[in-house]
């Protein structure tokens, strides 16, 4: 496939990330922060009413300098883009650096489900992957993030203390003691640091 | 690092299914068919993939519960109304110009879809010109759809998308309710003809004017999207219409110049030229 910016780097590493309740905020401020040209693809799946149409994309794109989109089903993922999972379905990453979508049943009550997204980026990417739990009311990802820091990648969680939310950051922390409990800026400083 | 043992079972597995049993699954999206292939592993109380492989082998009682696992039966009736509005008030008006015509539903599952169209057909007049092929590979699916029983409690979702649909009448008007069952009248189905029919292995057939396959091709990799896209190609009649699932497009497919966008937002094709 032809990369229309001329970008050819072939991907070596991804960024998830699941937020919930209280997501919009947290995710914002961390999107913002990040530079046009990270150089990492981002998979976001923040839980949404299912039967919303998806303004999440239209609400972040003036806030964040990388592209910001909805993840269509087996595209390529490319450097310095955001992919959103759209509302009712699934988000599965591929082997082979593509994503794709299913409507599988709801996982934790949730479709998009943060632990499809973040198990099957675990199974494609092992140690090259980061993956990020932000606020949430619920328990959703904590197995995810659990089979990322298995695979050796990189597990964060927003300290529960700061989240809106603090019953899904604190999930996560319980399934995946190897994850590191960062405060928004702190998370931001971490994925600047993968990106030298 | 991807756990390498299992993806080999797996092709190794897939590879099996396709040799012995006909069934080829070898270029659906492999990730979900791993995530379901690992969850089949669990409730089936097996070790390993590779201890699935030699049961199915040994036991083909085993593969419909296998195949029940690789296909993904989540449907709803009149999902996505406005998909079902948009047929109604866009492609409904050509239908109305044919003497006869005929339906596909490909990947039809327990049938939610094939009786959101019959009864919409029926609304709009047209149930008794109309022939439906209602299509899948799941046997059990297929079983299901023949015998249009649903739990009741799912019949409230399916009302409240009937009535964005557009509906011209009540859901309940065509089922009866029955221990917790919706039991949907027998006269839907008289116009069905169900069958066994696979996108990836098996032939065209002919002369549609109407084929619906929604979130079917999502679970197929792109190569094979195409293939089900040359199916559909050759199986519409003239100016015949391809309705697909909302996240589902013609945009990356060989086969796009054959069709043009005739509802774009709902998805739904017409199909042009040669
Ligand atoms: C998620 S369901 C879609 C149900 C319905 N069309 C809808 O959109 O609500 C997918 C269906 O496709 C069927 N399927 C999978 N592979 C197929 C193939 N190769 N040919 C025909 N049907 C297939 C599955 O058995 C399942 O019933």
């Amino acid at each position: 496939m032809t990369d229309p910016t001329g970008d050819r780097t072939p991907l070596e590493r991804a960024v998830v990330i699941g937020a919930s309740a209280g997501g919009v905020q947290a995710l914002s401020s961390i999107l913002a922060a990040l530079p046009a040209h990270y150089p990492h693809p981002i998979l976001i799946v923040l839980h949404v009413p299912q039967r919303s149409d998806s303004l999440l994309v239209e609400l972040m794109r003036p806030k964040c300098g990388m592209i910001v989109k909805e993840a269509e089903d087996k595209e390529m993922l490319r450097q310095g883009t955001v992919y959103f999972a759209p509302p009712g379905y699934h988000l599965l990453m591929e082997q082979t650096m593509t994503v794709a979508l299913s409507t599988d049943e709801p996982v934790n009550f949730s479709r998009p489900a943060i632990d499809v997204l973040f198990e099957t980026a675990a199974d494609a990417l092992g140690p090259d992957v980061t993956g990020v739990i932000l606020t949430g009311a619920n328990h959703d990802g904590a197995q995810g993030l659990c089979a990322i820091g298995a695979a050796g990648g990189t597990a964060i969680v927003q300290d529960p203390s700061e989240a809106e939310m603090p019953t899904m950051p604190r999930a996560a922390l319980e399934a995946c003691p190897s994850a590191r409990s960062l405060r928004i800026d702190a998370i931001v400083q971490a994925l600047l640091r993968e990106a030298a | 690092m991807a756990n390498s043992t299992d993806d080999h079972e797996i092709q190794l597995l897939l590879e099996d299914l396709f040799q012995h049993y006909h069934y080829d699954f070898r270029l659906y999206a492999r990730a979900s068919i791993k995530r379901r292939l690992l969850q089949a592993r669990v409730q089936l109380g097996f070790g390993s993939i590779a201890e699935i492989r030699s049961a199915v082998l040994r036991d083909a009682t085993l593969l419909p519960r296998l195949l029940d696992f690789l296909t993904v039966q989540v449907s709803e009736m009149f999902r996505d109304p406005s998909y079902f509005r948009a047929l109604r008030e866009q492609v409904i008006p050509h239908l109305r110009t044919y003497p006869s015509l005929k339906v596909w539903v490909a990947g039809c599952s327990n049938g939610e879809e094939l009786y959101s169209l019959a009864i919409l057909f029926h609304e709009e007049g047209l149930a008794r010109k109309t022939m439906f092929y209602a299509t899948d590979i799941n046997p059990t699916a297929l079983k299901a759809a023949q015998a249009a029983v649903y739990p009741l409690d799912r019949v409230r979702q399916f009302t409240e998308n009937h009535q964005q649909s557009g509906a011209r009448s009540s859901l309940s008007d065509y089922y009866t309710a029955d221990y917790g069952r919706a039991v949907f009248d027998r006269s839907l189905g008289s116009q069905i003809v169900f069958s066994d029919h696979s996108l990836v292995t098996d032939a065209a057939f002919g002369e549609m004017h109407l084929i619906s396959c929604r979130n079917v091709l999502i679970y197929f990799d792109r190569d094979l999207q195409d293939r089900a896209i040359g199916l559909f190609r050759e199986s519409l009649a003239r100016r015949g219409f391809l309705g697909l699932g909302s996240k589902e497009s013609l945009r990356f497919s060989a086969h796009a110049d054959a069709f043009g966008a005739f509802v774009g937002k709902e998805k739904i094709y017409q199909r042009i030229g040669a």
